[in-house]
């Protein structure tokens, strides 16, 4: 409850920053577009990026459930038909991975990866645990394969499994290089990528977090941030149609 | 195997813990040769187990391949391997300069590394035997392959040259799309990366 509370506060200091919005179209710089869905982790991860960095956007929703992002439009911005896409002018980048590095390179205030090259190196592993070893297994469209070809239960079984094991590979990983984040005091890549995966274990998949000691004290950690909470799920403008 | 012995900073050579069949590690082979990088190969047989040994788990307590070892640096994971090359060896760059370009190869990464490959590795395919059947893991890699395959000829439709993304070789090299095979082939750093060209390929 606090930490909602948290998100709405922060939700309305944000609101007013609109006529900020408006300097900067008129200063010429133009909005920023992602297209994203609240509950994806994917996008989640690009809004913190994009609130960390202070970047101001224009958020279109892609409905999932509704099957949205195989439309012939969304398909053209990105023919995977996942979430979350940033369009940034003519640019046009899906893959959350992708869309992070652009934006640090792109917009470099708030940097979000640390300048010691084995530190650069841990984060990008952290990303990589995320992306390649644990969310592709919780993805919707796997899920239904496996209730469909196995059982109902079975997706459950598969997806804690999944996470469990890539759970332990983090609290090994980052033992000798967390602090009060992932891989020490001030936040980086890795955190963008463990808010939202520990947020869906939990919420999600019912997971227990106590065999995960730095995971647990992590996701506390994010929820006292505004730019992890204003990107939270429940925070979004297509929160409210669920 | 041709390689160009150019040394790290200090002289000392790089090492790569590699299993010769692993995708993962093959990556990482093709960047070390494109920036003409020594390296040692440590041989570590996956089919023996070896990725769990005592030596190999206090490197990488993940307990998989690839890992460099730059002196006393230690990294794991293919991308972050290779992303650590570019900035620390930025020879034969392998990032265009260009940031939709550089984004569109990071892409084109991260569809290999999370939308084909976590399919296919041998603990799911083999789940997917067990909990349903054998004919089933065929369709199981072929769906995501070819899902992963027809998005990547999209993505890489307006940006192919010779290559991937351009007319020189860049991160996004590494998928082995049917249309970029024949230009891999006839690179000597791709050549020297292959699987039955590796020290350990010897011993299956």
């Amino acid at each position: 409850m606090a930490v909602l509370l948290r998100c709405c506060l922060t939700k309305i200091s944000m609101a007013s920053d609109s006529t900020a919005v408006s300097t900067e179209i008129a200063l010429g710089r133009t909005k920023l577009q992602l297209y994203s869905f609240c509950r994806s982790s994917c996008s989640w991860r690009v809004r913190i990026a994009l609130n960390l960095k202070g970047l101001k956007y224009e958020y279109k929703a892609v409905d999932i459930y509704k099957g949205e992002q195989f439309s012939p439009e969304f398909s053209k911005l990105n023919p995977l038909g996942f979430v979350p896409v940033l369009v940034d002018d003519d640019v046009v980048i899906s893959d959350s991975f992708a869309i992070i590095l652009y934006l640090e390179e792109k917009y470099p205030e708030h940097p979000l990866l640390p300048r010691d090259l084995q530190k650069r190196a841990i984060n990008f592993q952290v990303a990589n645990i995320v992306c390649s070893s644990i969310q592709p297994y919780q993805n919707i469209g796997v899920l239904s394969y496996i209730e469909e070809k196995v059982n109902y239960d079975e997706q459950f079984s598969w997806v804690r499994h999944h996470i469990g094991k890539g759970f332990t590979a983090l609290e090994k990983l980052l033992k000798g290089f967390a602090g009060r984040y992932a891989t020490g005091d001030e936040v980086f890549l890795a955190d963008l990528f463990l808010a939202p995966q520990i947020h869906a274990a939990v919420q999600r998949f019912n997971l227990d977090l106590s065999e995960f000691p730095l995971l647990c004290r992590l996701s506390k950690a994010y929820d006292e941030l505004p730019a992890f909470c204003a990107a939270m799920p429940e925070m979004q403008p297509d929160a409210v149609k669920l | 195997m041709a390689s160009v012995s150019r040394a790290n900073s200090s002289g000392s050579k790089l090492q790569l813990y590699s299993y010769f069949r692993s995708s993962c590690a093959w990556r990482v082979r093709i960047a070390l040769n494109l920036k003409g990088l020594d390296y040692e190969y440590k041989a570590v047989n996956l089919l023996k187990g070896e990725q769990f040994s005592p030596e190999f788990s206090k490197l990488n307590p993940l307990n998989y391949v690839p890992v460099l070892v730059d002196e006393d640096i230690v990294i794991a994971d293919s991308l972050a391997i290779i992303l650590y090359l570019e900035e620390k060896y930025p020879q034969n760059p392998l990032l265009p300069k260009d940031l939709h370009k550089r984004a569109i190869n990071f892409q084109a990464a991260n569809i290999v590394c999370a939308n084909i490959q976590p399919f296919l590795k041998l603990a799911v395919m083999n789940y997917i035997e067990e909990k349903i059947n054998t004919d089933e893991k065929l369709v199981w890699a072929q769906y995501h392959i070819g899902r992963g395959f027809a998005a990547l000829e999209k993505l890489l439709k307006d940006f192919s040259g010779k290559y991937a993304t351009g007319d020189e070789v860049f991160l996004s090299e590494f998928p082995l799309l049917s249309k970029l095979h024949e230009a891999y082939e006839k690179l000597p750093a791709f050549c020297a990366a292959m699987p039955d060209v590796q020290p350990d390929a010897l011993k299956p």
